[in-house]
């Protein structure tokens, strides 16, 4: 992608560098998408803390959070992985809403998470989401090649075929997880950063006060056009 | 040895005289016979090459019919004599000469186990609800105990293998169209047969209009649990009491109904009758999976009561006071956990004046978070139901470890509000902040469970003390107190076997048809004694060798210590803190008010 000056650094980190370059940081939510088993947790725990553990299934949402710093901005994604969400299908636009990003992933080696995929999809275009909206394809367990099932080709190909970004990662070995990240990272500012007014601005937790954070519908507000 | 016990057992039981039902009723109408011959052909049609049964459990009998003498003598048990009568290939026609296995044959029934299960209940005495259910007693003792603890998944078990059968206790659940829904070892699909005679059994009972309970054949006990749609299914070897393994086949029900509530799966049921409940279970199994190895390990299911971390009165006070002063609207309960055991719990005021926490719901929720690797990975939301507090609503929780990476310590908010997830998770970094202002961490580090030997009483191996004196209007959550298990209980094996004499204790105080106030029982290696009163509940273990008297006075030696250290061992007053107007509105009171049966509610928040 050619971005030699981006860094990712986990949050715990981000401080001293908020204080060197005094730039607004902007909330970026992110929402995990596919069926149970394809890496979703994984890949939310790659992007959190930058770590690989075998999981059990998630139970109910799980948050991470992780500082992305562009060159002009910090992005402060909060990722939302949940749990079995397919079988919550009634309410899944509620999921959806307010997500900048939404990542739909699947097993390269079960063609059936594929389809499942191609599902997830129509039900996302279905809803009124945002045009603005980025949404990524991914297919996860790249590090499975000899028991690949679905050729890059063909998550290429349907990714061209519907508009979306493309990438095959491993969460296990950490293959493509950052160069993902920073990507996202660019064109959720480039579709909805400052220029847009898309995103809220983050001010830490410092300055949130208790009492006015019930007010504080974070993503509603931003994105409810 | 043997004459004690009885002596001790005749004593206690002046103290409550209910001997009318005494007599046993056995079961032997002609309805549960055609039933059980009807079983019987049903399962060799389903099964052809029905196996014979395996060996290995009768010289395991053997031993525990040695081990068991001397509490059987003290019941008109028919025990030795079953024993003998119903041998394994005794009576029922378990293997057809005229079929041959066909390898070709790949239907889902030849790969099933349903033989197992339909050879149980054809060789089974029928005890249905009404009548005397007595007639039996239940030894047990030194019962083998070959299933590793392991947390390893049971999934992709081989339901044709002998392994497979020799598993300690079965569960599974089903839904009344004998859906297949959850089965502790192997998959649900490969057991679909399995269920089927199952479920079969359970409608052939309820048309007769009698409510399937339990069946007894040699070496299994098959308890049924029907709770609205679901029938729970309880395989057991174990020999724990019918109404032990109720219990646990209930604490299955209630953690089902945490994670879907009680209103959903009967609004699911009325809708499609065959609906397929796994669907929204789902990656669920686990939580249940580490329930039942919780409840087969755990005593805290047993006592019904919540296990709390030793710590000073002033560090446990101290705690209360950072939870009391980290809320936000609609926060119900604050509960701080360490090394699996409550450190202390924070309840809101109108809720506590309300109701009082059940234990199992506590356990429930300490399961869960057990059961979930996936929360040390960020914080949680998820709704959660606590059924003994009202099955039909959400709560949501937030969970989150407060030190990573060791993810011992964990902070558990529960709201009614479920958009509240921003407002809770500042809460939490308002507790973290007060942590470590007070160093709080580094001292929860330090607090540990207790050894034996502090108690400073010589023969004393082991003890489970559950005190019943704490004034109602504290409303104070159900507590038990027990040091760690040492030698000779280290190992997991010996362990279990103590935990089987408790159980075994257990039933024996709390049976329904001649219960116990107090029993003095020797066994081979060591000797127990149990004690009920209107103040608390107590199990003892002593070395083998101790004396009656002996026993006594290191009982009274213990509750003198107990009384010492109450402070230390048990949460003595709940803490409160006011956070809403009335929840008793939003929480408690009015039916669950979703529109949508599979509707959690949570996800709204996203
Ligand atoms: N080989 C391989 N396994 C993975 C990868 N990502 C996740 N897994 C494993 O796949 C299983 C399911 O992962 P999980 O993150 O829980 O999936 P989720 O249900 O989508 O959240 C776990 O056993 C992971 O260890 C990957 O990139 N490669
Ligand atoms: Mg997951």
């Amino acid at each position: 992608m050619g971005e030699p000056f981006l860094r990712v650094t986990a949050e715990t980190q981000d401080h001293d560098a908020s204080r060197r370059r005094p730039v607004q940081t902007l909330r970026v939510k992110m929402v995990l998408l596919g069926s149970s088993g394809v890496g979703k947790s994984s890949l939310a725990l790659r992007f959190g803390k930058d770590q690989f553990r075998s999981t059990s299934p998630t139970v109910g949402c799980a948050y991470l959070t992780r500082m992305v710093h562009l060159s002009d901005v910090s992005l402060r994604f909060e990722i939302w992985d949940t749990a079995g969400q397919e079988t919550y299908h009634s309410v899944t636009p509620l999921y959806y809403r307010g997500a900048h990003t939404a990542l739909l992933v699947y097993d390269i080696s079960r063609r059936e998470t594929f389809v499942r995929a191609q599902l997830w999809l129509k039900e996302l275009e279905k809803q009124y989401i945002p045009g603005s909206t980025v949404i990524w394809l991914i297919g996860n367990k790249g590090d499975l090649s000899e028991d690949r099932q679905v050729t890059e080709q063909e998550g290429r190909i349907l990714a061209d075929e519907r508009n979306l970004f493309f990438t095959e990662t491993s969460a296990l070995s950490g293959d493509q997880v950052t160069e993902l990240l920073l990507m996202i990272a660019h064109r959720v500012n480039e579709h909805m950063g400052a220029q847009q007014g898309g995103l809220s601005e983050w001010r830490g937790t410092s300055c949130v006060d208790l009492h006015q954070n019930n007010n504080i519908k974070p993503f509603n507000t931003c994105c409810k056009m | 040895m043997l004459s004690l016990h009885r002596d001790w057992d005749d004593i206690m039981e002046k103290e409550d005289h209910q001997q009318g039902e005494e007599q046993e009723v056995k079961i032997c109408d002609s309805s549960s016979e055609t039933l059980a011959t009807s079983l019987s052909l049903l399962g060799n049609h389903m099964f052809p090459d029905s196996v014979q049964r395996n060996d290995s459990s009768d010289s395991q009998l053997s031993d525990l019919a040695a081990a068991v003498e001397p509490c059987l003598k003290s019941e008109p048990s028919d025990h030795v004599t079953r024993r003998e009568n119903e041998g394994p290939e005794n009576g029922v026609p378990t293997q057809p000469a005229d079929t041959e296995p066909e390898d070709a044959d790949v239907e889902n029934e030849q790969s099933d186990s349903g033989d197992f299960v339909a050879e149980m209940l054809a060789k089974a005495k029928l005890e249905e609800q009404g009548i005397g259910l007595k007639g039996r007693s239940s030894p047990l003792l030194e019962a083998g105990n070959d299933e590793s603890p392991a947390l390893m998944s049971h999934r992709d078990e081989d339901v044709t293998a002998e392994s497979w059968r020799q598993h300690r206790k079965h569960v599974f659940v089903l839904s009344e169209a004998g859906k297949p829904i959850y089965s502790r070892y192997g998959s649900e699909e490969a057991l679909s047969s399995t269920m089927g005679v199952m479920m079969a059994l359970v409608s052939f009972v309820q048309s007769g209009d009698n409510v399937i309970r339990s069946v007894y054949s040699d070496g299994h006990t098959v308890v049924f649990l029907q709770k609205g749609p679901l029938v729970l299914v309880c395989v057991s070897s174990s020999r724990q009491s019918e109404q032990q393994l109720r219990g646990e086949l209930l604490y299955v029900y209630y953690q089902i109904i945490s994670m879907l509530t009680q209103a959903s799966i009967s609004r699911i049921f009325e809708h499609k009758k065959n609906y397929d409940l796994r669907r929204l279970l789902a990656g669920s199994e686990k939580i249940l999976d580490g329930l039942l190895n919780l409840v087969d390990s755990d005593p805290s299911f047993l006592l019904a009561a919540v296990h709390c971390l030793p710590l000073t009165c002033s560090l446990r006070d101290s705690l209360s006071q950072i939870l009391q002063k980290a809320i936000t609207p609609n926060l119900v309960f604050s509960i701080l956990i360490a090394k699996n055991q409550l450190l202390t719990i924070v309840q809101e005021k109108t809720v506590i004046e309300d109701t009082r926490l059940e234990p199992a719901d506590v356990h429930l929720l300490l399961n869960l978070i057990g059961a979930s690797s996936a929360f040390q990975a960020g914080e949680i939301w998820t709704p959660i139901c606590l059924p003994l507090f009202n099955p039909d609503c959400y709560f949501y929780a937030y969970i989150s470890y407060l030190d990573p990476p060791d993810c011992t310590v964990c902070l558990l908010l529960l709201s009614t509000d479920k958009e509240a997830f921003y407002a809770v998770a500042e809460c939490k970094r308002k507790i973290e902040e007060a942590m470590v202002t007070q160093k709080s961490l580094s001292l929860i580090a330090k607090a540990q469970s207790y050894s034996v030997s502090q108690v400073g009483v010589s023969d004393l191996r082991h003890f489970m003390y559950k005190p019943f004196d704490v004034p109602d209007h504290y409303r104070q959550l159900s507590q038990f107190t027990s040091p760690e298990m040492e030698a000779p209980y280290s190992s997991e094996e010996e362990k279990m076997r103590l935990l089987d004499l408790y159980r075994y204790m257990h039933s024996r105080i709390h049976s329904t048809s001649r219960p116990l106030k107090l029993i003095y029982h020797v066994a081979e290696r060591e000797t127990l004694l149990a004690w009920v009163t209107s103040k608390f509940e107590l199990y003892t273990c002593f070395s083998p060798l101790v004396t009656k008297a002996c026993a006594i006075t290191a009982i009274t030696k213990l509750l003198r210590w107990i009384k010492k250290e109450e402070d230390r061992l048990f949460i003595r007053y709940p803490a409160k803190y006011s956070t809403t107007p009335n929840p008793s509105k939003s929480s408690r009171g009015a039916k669950s008010d979703q529109q949508d049966s599979t509707d959690n509610g949570f996800l709204s928040l996203l």
